[in-house]
């Protein structure tokens, strides 16, 4: 009984340090936070277009599993995940569409003629607003929208083709396939 | 990781004062110029030289009590723009009361109310609208929290989940408290033995030199 106390700081010490040894796991970013929207209907939004004259709305997107990213101009990790949308949009045939969050739209074009333009339409939130009913709290943000207009995933800051490769794409297989 | 633009300027630009006035006057009593090298590069000479004109060899104890004063003065700072309030004072007073509870989710650990990030501001012009168009303040708060979560409350709700964060130390306390009672009660409680003969003669000795 004696010894069994004496090993109580010891246990406390493991516990301890495991927990900061699993908190320090690559990959993990302590600030990122579960999305409460996940399962949920998509909110409705009805979008300016950055070109062509048909809106960016969620009705128009109904009917097939579609992936939005917010993005902007001002954002640097937008600039890290390009290479991985515009491979998403050329070899993978995603229906990728693209928010422009809180960015002057000659910018956001500005940005697409330099990289290249990976989406099939991209709307303009100038105010955030849409970004806000989203539950997006920095760019770069992706979500999986299922054929209802659910959300099913939400992926914060730059894609890794990891992300793409191991989540994203099965995800969508699944969402198609069912 | 994503990208958060996090304006924390006031205390930032207050310990640049600081470490800027703290270099200057060190420098006007002669300390980095006599040790030569301060290690500040151009920029703490720069100092050196403008605060010797500027203060000269008297004002010495002022710049601190400026730089204290500018302190005091920078405590309550509010990130609310004047565009964004409200015109009745009533519904603005019940804003700011609301703002004060929920986190900003670019800083993490400051309130909207104090948050210079533009997600902050987005959020308080949402706020706003919401208690405008007739919300209490339970559902403008529950609009803000059914998009971002409960982590938008600086005070998290008691529910199950969050039980061991509320009731923990309470529980962690008493156990505590239980555990030394018990220990206390189960004490041998041993009467002291009494002094041998040698103690007894050591301790009249002892008294004896007190008096």
């Amino acid at each position: 009984m004696r010894r069994l106390i004496a090993l109580i700081p010891l246990a406390l010490f493991l516990v301890v340090a495991g927990y900061f040894a699993w908190s320090l796991r690559p990959g993990y970013d302590p600030q990122a936070l579960p999305s409460v929207m996940i399962d949920r209907e998509a909110p409705d939004f009805d979008l300016p277009p950055l070109s062509g004259d048909s809106r960016l709305s969620l009705a128009s997107l109904k009917g097939k599993p579609v992936v939005i990213n917010f993005f902007a101009y001002w954002c640097v990790p937008c600039r890290q995940e390009h290479p991985v949308l515009m491979k998403l949009a050329q070899t993978d045939k995603i229906a990728l569409f693209g928010i422009a969050y809180e960015d002057k739209p000659e910018d956001s074009a500005r940005l697409l003629a330099q990289l290249g333009n990976p989406y099939q339409r991209v709307g303009i939130d100038r105010d955030g607003r849409t970004g806000l009913n989203f539950g997006v709290y920095g760019v770069p943000e992706t979500y999986v929208i299922d054929a209802s207009g659910h959300i099913r995933k939400r992926f914060v800051g730059p894609l890794s083709a990891t992300d793409v490769n191991e989540q994203l794409l099965p995800m969508l297989r699944r969402l198609g396939g069912s | 990781m994503a990208f958060r633009v996090c304006f924390d300027s006031s205390p930032t630009v207050m310990a640049r004062f600081i470490r800027a006035t703290y270099t200057g006057t060190a420098a006007a009593w002669g300390g980095p110029e006599k040790r030569g090298h301060d290690g500040g590069g151009r920029y703490g000479r720069k100092l050196f030289r403008y605060r010797v004109n500027m203060a000269g060899r008297s004002g010495l104890g002022v710049i601190p009590l400026v730089a204290l004063a500018f302190l005091l003065l920078a405590a309550p700072v509010f990130a609310v723009e004047p565009s964004e309030r409200l015109g009745d004072p009533a519904l603005e007073a019940r804003a700011r009361a609301i703002s004060g509870e929920l986190r900003c989710l670019v800083c993490q650990n400051e309130s909207i109310d104090e948050s210079g990030a533009s997600l902050a501001h987005d959020i308080r012009v949402f706020l706003r609208e919401r208690l405008s168009a007739g919300d209490s303040d339970a559902q403008a708060m529950g609009a803000v929290v059914s998009r971002y979560g409960d982590f938008v409350l600086l005070r998290p709700p008691v529910k199950p989940a969050t039980w061991l964060l509320w009731f923990g130390p309470v529980t962690l306390l008493g156990l505590g408290f239980v555990g030394t009672v018990v220990w206390l009660r189960r004490r041998p409680v041993v009467p002291p033995a009494p002094l041998s003969a040698a103690e007894q003669a050591e301790l009249a000795k002892l008294m004896k030199d007190e008096g």
